[in-house]
């Protein structure tokens, strides 16, 4: 395994108190794909650190992370992938990580490339680093698909000022910094995009995108495609052309989470 | 000669005002609509922030029945040629204003449960670690008289 030589001590008992890692992957209807990402996962990581957000599955996507020893926390309806993440980031800051590495449960993301994205944001080089398939050319994905983000990722690059090829990835790693912006305003939580990146941008939240491969999706559907990309085009647009004059969620100021480790600090109070 | 002074004049009252019989009808009829409204709301099946557009209608209603002059007044203020359209006219806006209120009120229902969801999903897993953590505490919580 490549992970062995490269990686930074992950585990949780050999790791100084206050830096550890949360794994989040996002799943909804993925008991075929999932012990795909976990078999690996769980030789480099404690299975404690690992949560799979189910997404209102009704398959056995849950019992099969609870398998694992993974944390699970199951969404009662389908929320679609933002609330997922959404859900995991809010449980890091519950649990006092200190970042988050983030890859789908359809096994997409090869879980042997995690430190090439995590060690950016260990060492402090970064806030949120995405894994790209497109930074070294050839791509898994049509040509379609990719001429469709195409427009996207150039409005990112620009109002970003770094390249940015693949700001639909959802491989990251993320800082606590990042994961508390996210949890405080700007996260959409139906489906995350380039605004996400911007937002963080304008919060003055490091980027960096670093390549990676893919493998096409094993078993099942995607997310995207069809009457849902023009919407998604439609959206993008709104919420682009509203970014500098958008005022925060009324609704994200509410009583936080009962919980110890927020008692104090700077986490109250960001629970919605 | 559709001045607002002219149309409140004798004249106009005259020439303009609807037959009496036609005149109950509309009266009645805008009555019977605000108070059933009110009705609803004294009932508790509709709340008073949902009411307000529609004791609004009613009222408007109930105003344009006991002085049709108004209307023909609007009706030549906003440059439509029949009372009856300028009515057509008022019944859309007020049905877009009633469809915007509550896209509205479904934008903060729809961003509500999705939280409440978020909030419930942490809470059980929360809860399932701590039954796991304390297995007996959990058990006899309700007649437990300090150990």
């Amino acid at each position: 395994m490549p992970v062995g030589t490269s990686a930074p001590r992950l585990h949780h008992e050999e790791r100084p108190k206050g830096s550890r890692v949360l794994v989040l992957i996002p799943a909804m209807n993925e008991e075929e794909n999932l012990g795909g990402v976990l078999d690996p996962l769980v030789c480099h990581f404690s299975p404690q650190d690992i949560l799979v957000v189910d997404d209102g599955s009704s398959d056995r996507t849950p019992e099969i992370a609870a398998g694992y020893g993974c944390k699970v926390v199951s969404h009662l309806h389908n929320l679609g992938y933002g609330s997922t993440l959404l859900t995991g980031y809010h449980y890091a800051l519950l649990h006092d990580y200190d970042f988050v590495v983030q890859l789908d449960g359809d096994g997409q993301h090869p879980p042997e490339l995690i430190p090439r994205l995590l060690d950016p944001v260990l060492r402090g080089e970064s806030d949120v680093v995405v894994g790209s398939r497109y930074l070294e050319g050839k791509s898994p994905t049509g040509f379609l698909r990719r001429l469709g983000a195409l427009p996207l990722s150039l409005v990112a690059s620009l109002w970003i000022g770094a390249r940015i090829t693949d700001p639909t990835s959802g491989f990251q790693a993320l800082s606590k910094k990042a994961v508390l912006e996210l949890c405080t305003d700007g996260f959409p939580d139906d489906y995350p995009d380039i605004d996400v990146l911007i937002h963080l941008h304008r919060k003055n939240i490091r980027i960096r995108e670093v390549p990676v491969a893919m493998r096409p999706r094993l078993h099942g559907q995607t997310m995207h495609g069809g009457w849902k990309a023009i919407y998604y085009y439609y959206r993008m647009a709104v919420c682009l052309l509203l970014m500098p004059i958008r005022r925060n969620s009324p609704y994200r100021r509410q009583r936080p989470m009962e919980d110890d480790s927020l008692g104090e600090g700077p986490l109250g109070g960001i629970y919605s | 000669m559709t001045s607002l002074a002219w149309i409140l004049s004798q004249e106009a009252a005259e020439n303009l005002d609807l037959p009496p019989r036609q005149r109950v009808v509309a009266v009645l009829v805008s009555i019977l609509i605000l108070l059933g409204v009110l009705e609803l709301v004294r009932q508790r099946k509709l709340r008073e922030e949902y009411s307000a557009l529609w004791v609004l209608t009613a009222l408007g209603l109930l105003v344009l029945a006991l002085n049709y002059r108004i209307l023909v007044w609007l009706t030549h203020l906003i440059g439509a040629v029949l009372p009856t359209s300028t009515l057509f006219f008022g019944g859309l806006v007020f049905l877009m204003l009633l469809a915007l209120q509550f896209s509205v009120r479904l934008s903060r229902l729809t961003y509500r449960s999705r939280s409440l969801t978020r909030r419930v999903a942490l809470l059980e897993e929360e809860l399932r670690e701590l039954k796991r953590r304390f297995p007996e505490e959990g058990e006899d919580l309700g007649n437990d008289e300090g150990d």
